[in-house]
């Protein structure tokens, strides 16, 4: 699903260039779910984020599908992003004027789905999540946990092959933490659905099948879980 | 394009900024409205000034006899004359440019003493001797009869077409005045005809306490001998009548012993010149309103673009968002596009509606004031000038949106999610 290869990235800030990624390697099969840790500032995001597609690397091959990510213009890369990727992110990025339900609707909203027919569908994902009584609640009147199950029924919505998740239980206590995985294990299981989860805490590490360790902007470690 | 998702942000977006918005709207809205205002304004006064032209030809000239103010051929100066009718052949036999030439004489005036008198009413108007070719010069309505003929002329009968004015002084309400007779200076004329000025407002009530009689019959009752009291030239179409009244004076001066050199003795009013002077006034009128309107709308619409950067800044990290999750350069950037176009094209029709609404009520207040408006009449703009400064506002309100919207994608989507 995923093949990266020599992956290099040097963020340029004035004088100073900052060698975050010196050369990655990473294959990830379809429906396989990974965790990445590492200490902070080994590059994490920013490998999280070529892969999204969100940022672009300098050297090395990133094939995702099948398809070279290579020199995309935006609109390309808009329209992978919305057909083969969902993030879900440590500080949930909902649209803070739409509701819930809006909110989940907003990828179908990309792909020019109808409103009827995108919220039809998002209020079926929003109760699988077990939150159709919110569905229209504004983002500022729910909890963080709540939060996160909407961001990641969000990501969901476009039914993606891979889904991206940068900390997602980072800003949550430990019992919704676990809630958060529970989700996330079961959609990967029943979906089969390619997950990359980025994360500090190793019960939620532990949880995937299989850990990768950055250590200064290199794959140092690989353990099965 | 009708998506609900896409007003519902356009609403967000620019209640979140009330105050910001306001201002920028009414940027625009006073642009918009000064605008039509001034087009307006700039209209009722051309109206005004065309209304005391009617529809006279404006290529013609007027010449009468001063007096003389250098001494010439053993006359000394500050000598009176008249012109004459042998003249009327002369300058047509003269001057091959000449179209019309309408000699006319004059008797009394409307703020003088009673000259006209029928029964027990009677008036004071102005009376002109003339040929049937001044209706060509200076048109009027007919309501009723005809004009002087060229018969009148020849047999020099004691006919006469009055004015509206004239008719309501003299007869009964309902009464119909053609082949009754009324009386001028004494003498009793039939009226052949009534009309009423193509003129409005002040210059019209001149006009229609004006009788015309034959040029003949007039010089003949009253004893006017030879004499005529000024020529209406108008040139041939395409030759300026300065022309023609150049060519006129030297042929006048010869015949009546004036210097060539006296300018004071033979007096001249060309009316193209000042028709010419009027509309060059009112064309540079409309440039200055064009300049200053678009300036103003020019500024509004920078406002937009202003407040639709401060915007797009604030909500960096929510494009960031919609990029990630799909949103196309596209997507983001007729977005908001149509959110400057929207808040353009709002306050901008509100301006127009507004500009628009006051000018008929100056209209309205004009007319029913029943003010003598020599000046101005009608105020209001051209339906397709509105049509053009809307179109302008939706156009000047999408480049006004470009640049925030490019702007907007121009920075990796990474960068704008992670901007704070
Ligand atoms: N846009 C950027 N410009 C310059 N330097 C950056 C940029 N983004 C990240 N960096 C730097 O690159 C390094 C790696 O950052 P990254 O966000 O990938 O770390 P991380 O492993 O996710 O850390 P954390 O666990 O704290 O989230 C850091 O030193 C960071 O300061
Ligand atoms: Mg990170």
């Amino acid at each position: 699903m995923i093949n990266i290869s020599n992956i290099h990235k040097t963020y340029v800030t004035g004088n100073n260039k900052l060698h975050v990624l010196k050369g990655i390697n990473l294959r990830v099969e379809a429906g396989e779910m990974i965790s990445v840790m590492g200490a902070s500032g080994s590059g994490k995001s920013t490998l999280l984020n070529i892969l999204g597609i969100l940022d672009n690397h300098d050297h090395g091959e990133y094939i995702l599908n099948g398809i070279r990510i290579e020199n995309l213009n935006e609109r390309k890369a808009a329209q992978l992003r919305n057909k083969y990727l969902g993030f879900v992110f440590q500080s949930f990025n909902l649209v803070s004027f739409k509701n819930a339900m809006e909110n989940v609707a907003l990828p179908l909203y990309y792909q020019s789905v109808k409103r009827k027919k995108r919220n039809a569908i998002a209020m079926e994902f929003l109760e699988r999540m077990g939150l159709s009584e919110w569905a229209q609640h504004l983002p500022n009147e729910l909890s963080g946990g709540q939060k996160q199950r909407i961001a990641i029924a969000r990501a969901l919505i476009a039914k993606p092959k891979v889904i991206l998740a940068d900390e997602p239980t980072g800003a949550l206590d430990s019992v919704t933490s676990q809630e958060v995985m529970d989700i996330l294990t079961d959609i990967n299981k029943k979906e089969n659905i390619t997950m990359l989860i980025v994360t500090h805490e190793h019960d939620i590490a532990k949880r995937t099948q299989k850990t990768i360790r950055i250590t200064d902007g290199m794959i140092t470690e690989t353990v099965i879980n | 394009m009708f998506d609900l998702d896409r007003w519902q942000e356009i609403y967000h977006v620019l209640r979140k900024n009330k105050l910001r918005t306001f201002l920028t709207a009414f940027g625009v809205f006073w642009g918009i409205f000064m605008l039509v205002v001034m087009m307006g304004s700039g209209e009722g006064l051309r109206n005004g000034i065309s209304q005391n032209f009617g529809d006279m030809a404006t290529n013609s000239v007027f010449i009468w006899a001063q007096q003389t103010s250098v001494p010439y051929k053993g006359f000394t100066r500050g000598r009176r004359f008249d012109y004459e009718n042998a003249d009327v052949r002369a300058l047509s036999e003269a001057i091959p440019e000449i179209k019309y030439l309408a000699p006319r004489t004059n008797v009394g005036g409307y703020n003088g003493s009673s000259n006209v008198i029928r029964g027990l009413k009677s008036g004071a108007f102005q009376i002109f001797g003339d040929y049937p070719v001044f209706d060509s010069i200076d048109p009027v309505n007919l309501l009723q009869g005809r004009f002087i003929n060229e018969l009148d002329v020849k047999e020099k009968r004691k006919v006469v077409v009055i004015g509206q004015r004239v008719k309501e002084l003299l007869f009964e309400k309902d009464e119909n005045p053609i082949n009754k007779y009324i009386q001028i200076n004494g003498v009793y004329f039939n009226v052949v005809g009534l009309f009423s000025s193509k003129r409005t407002g002040e210059a019209a009530s001149y006009d229609n306490q004006r009788l015309h009689m034959p040029f003949t019959t007039c010089q003949k009752t009253f004893n006017m001998g030879d004499a005529i009291g000024f020529f209406n030239i108008t040139s041939k179409n395409g030759i300026p009548v300065a022309v023609v009244e150049e060519k006129a004076i030297r042929v006048l001066k010869k015949r009546h012993a004036v210097a060539p050199s006296d300018d004071a003795a033979i007096g001249h009013f060309n009316l193209e010149v000042e028709y010419k002077k009027m509309v060059g006034l009112f064309f540079g009128i409309r440039v200055l309103v064009w300049i200053v309107g678009i300036g103003t709308l020019l500024a509004g619409v920078i406002g937009v673009s202003n407040i639709m950067l401060v915007v797009v800044k604030e909500r960096t990290k929510e494009i960031g968002i919609q990029r990630a999750l799909g949103a196309t350069p596209r997507i983001i950037i007729s977005q908001i596009m149509t959110e400057s176009v929207v808040l353009t094209t709002f306050s901008g029709y509100f301006g127009l509606t507004l500009g628009v609404g006051l000018l008929e009520l100056i209209n309205y207040l004009l007319e029913k004031s029943g003010a003598d408006t020599e000046m101005f009449l009608h105020p209001g703009i051209n339906f397709n000038v509105a049509i053009i400064a809307l179109a302008i506002l939706v156009v000047a309100g999408a480049i006004a949106g470009l640049v925030p919207a490019r702007k907007a994608v121009s920075v990796k989507p990474i960068d704008a999610l992670r901007y704070e």
